[in-house]
């Protein structure tokens, strides 16, 4: 894949999260999250990890943030009147993540680049990122963690019905 | 994507962790900031994928395969409670739910 | 380089056209097979120096004229990018869910064997359900930009009924997936080549009758025809979810409904009833069970086989289309019901007994 193709993408990332956090209304900072979503999952197919990105679409896309568009239109919110904090906070929060983001390139990815090797480590092996791999990881190094996990959906699901529930009066 | 250095994606995966942080510090309305979270989520599991491919080994995809499996069912639980809270008291903006502040 | 990337274009475009022209071509169906089950003439007026060839030039040529242009109309404080996006969306979803069906085996020119299915994908199945639930957006998106009570109503109604319908549609899907061992939705119509006890075709629904059940319902609320249709409840919600939408938009609209009903058709066919399959018939031409054989050159076999996935695709939009004007409509608290009650805990069944049988077969 080649750089050109790398820095498109990377654009439309960033395009799209900007516009998930400075859009007014609510609805369109959803739409571009999803926007961010799919690019992230195209991402993904070109990182050789399709079932990761099918997953991605359906799960991230295709589900949770139906579910956050679901709770705007049923809360009905319009534009916000004040979106954003007052304009110190703004500068403080932008200085601060700029800061954090320098550090974060110098600090861990400078020192972790020479040892990283060119060119993603050259091909991968026949099969991967395919869901006969993944399953196979999931299901013998992972399994206690994958028991875990279901257990954890239940219990979101039945918090979820409880905190949401009318009470009846 | 093997023209591409491992680097330049976790630096695009900072930059997305920053621009979702910065996001969850300056927007008001929680849900805004709830997707802000999601945004530094998402971050975390582009490092995931970019390493597992670099390293050739499919554990990062595993993870990536549990940490969207909780997000979901944080961001159940989250809308939830968002629900609840508008529900007792009318505003989803974060300055005015401010019971709990001292 | 260059032939590969023509060839994809010209599958893609093969596709794209066969689609878009078989959802004109529904529209008629519709028209006529509704008036035919209700005892009247229906669509006839609009004719051509004089021949209005049974509703035809009615259906496909002044209508979609009428849609095109018409004046588009904007809700006064409506979102205006969300409410031109939103029909883009569904349309897009849907239509691009077709690039991993396969349409036929292969078609062997020119010293090249090329596999006519547009995009081989190996993760086929998981694809096409992504894509299918991409397709709630065009539901949201269009039930929010209209600013309007009723839109809201049906958008929300119909992007509930979307997603929870979805859940049992992967689940019917998954037994698939497990009867064949494998997403990709090519190899599983090649496995529906072979024979059971040397004169039968496996095809899929012999191996899996209740996920074909499943699906197929499931599939029919997806597309939220009657009798799921509450989300544009004709009679109730005025036109649901895409009221305030005039010309083209709602021409997009209509043809998402279509295109969906081909899509759903189109994954029946292809992982119950053998895809492309004609019986009997290999590459190189037909081989009866008794031993009899009738060589046939490659293009006719690869034209016979597309001949018969678009027959059986269009079997069953028909019978979509018939079911729609037979039975009346589920009532919303029915048709929630029906989803999570109903066909949720039978296709997680289905799935079981699936498992246990595959077990049970191969020690």
């Amino acid at each position: 894949m080649s750089p050109v193709l790398f820095v498109i993408l990377a654009a439309m990332l960033i395009v799209s999260a900007l516009g998930v956090v400075l859009q007014r209304s609510p609805i369109r900072c959803a739409l571009a999250l999803v926007t961010t979503l799919f690019v992230l999952a195209v991402i993904f197919l070109f990182l050789d990890a399709q079932l990761v990105a099918a997953l991605q679409v359906i799960v991230y896309a295709g589900a949770i943030m139906v579910l956050f568009l679901f709770v705007i239109m049923l809360l009905n919110l319009q534009q916000d009147v004040r979106a954003m904090a007052w304009l110190g906070a703004r500068v403080v929060a932008v200085l601060m993540g700029s800061l954090f983001l320098l550090a974060a390139v110098r600090f861990f990815v400078y020192p972790l680049a020479p040892r990283l090797g060119p060119g993603m480590g050259g091909a991968p092996p026949e099969g991967f990122g395919s869901t006969e791999q993944l399953g196979q990881r999931l299901f013998t190094h992972y399994l206690f963690a994958f028991e875990i996990t279901s257990v954890l959906l239940l219990v979101a699901i039945i918090g979820a019905v409880v905190l949401a529930k009318r009470k009846l009066a | 994507m093997s023209a591409v250095p491992v680097e330049w994606f976790l630096v695009l995966a900072a930059l997305l962790f920053t621009i979702g942080a910065v996001g969850v510090l300056v927007r008001r309305n929680i849900i805004v900031i709830f997707m802000c979270i999601e945004l530094m989520l998402n971050a975390v599991n582009l490092v995931f994928v970019a390493f597992s491919r670099q390293l050739h080994s499919m554990d990062g995809q595993v993870v990536v395969f549990f940490v969207m499996t909780v997000a979901a069912a944080e961001a159940a639980v989250g809308l939830a409670i968002i629900i609840a809270a508008f529900r007792n008291r009318e505003t989803v903006n974060a300055d005015e739910l401010n019971l709990l502040r001292w | 380089m260059w032939i590969e990337t023509g060839i994809v274009a010209i599958k893609a475009l093969v596709v794209i056209l066969m689609v878009l022209n078989l959802a004109g071509i529904l529209g008629w169906v519709e028209r006529k097979g509704s008036a035919l089950i209700q005892d009247r003439i229906g669509a006839n007026r609009a004719s051509v120096f004089g021949i209005a060839a049974a509703g035809l030039v009615n259906t496909m040529m002044a209508d979609p004229l009428k849609f095109l242009t018409k004046e588009d109309i904007i809700p006064a404080r409506a979102d205006r990018l969300l409410h031109t996006v939103a029909p883009c969306v569904g349309l897009f979803a849907v239509t691009v869910a077709f690039a991993a069906v396969p349409f036929g085996d292969v078609l062997q020119v020119g010293g090249r064997t090329i596999n006519l299915q547009a995009v081989p994908l190996n993760i086929g199945i998981l694809f096409v359900l992504a894509m299918v639930s991409l397709s709630v957006y065009g539901v949201v998106l269009g039930g929010w930009a209209s600013n309007d009570r009723f839109s809201l109503l049906g958008g929300i109604r119909g992007s509930a009924q979307v997603i929870s319908y979805e859940i049992a549609m992967g689940l019917s899907l998954v037994a698939v997936v497990m009867t064949y061992s494998t997403l990709d939705l090519q190899e599983m119509a090649r496995a529906q080549g072979q024979l059971i006890g040397g004169w039968l075709p496996a095809w899929g629904i012999l191996y899996q009758p209740l996920a074909f059940l499943i699906f197929f319902c499931a599939g029919i609320a997806e597309t939220k025809r009657v009798p799921f249709d509450l989300p544009e409840g004709e009679s109730e919600l005025v036109s649901g979810y895409f009221t305030e939408y005039s010309g083209v938009k709602y021409l997009m609209f209509f043809m998402t409904d279509f295109v969906e009903i081909i899509a759903i058709s189109g994954l029946v066919t292809t992982m119950f009833f053998g895809a492309w399959q004609v019986p009997y018939l290999q590459r190189d031409g037909f081989h009866f069970p008794g031993g009899a054989s009738m060589l046939l050159p490659q293009i006719i076999v690869a034209v016979m086989q597309v001949l018969s996935f678009m027959i059986k695709v269009f079997f069953f939009c028909w019978l979509q289309i018939m079911i729609r004007w037979t039975l009346p409509r589920l009532r919303y608290d029915q048709l929630m019901r029906f989803g999570w009650k109903g066909l949720l805990p039978v296709s997680l069944l289905n799935v079981l007994a699936t498992a246990v049988v595959a077990l049970a077969v191969q020690g």
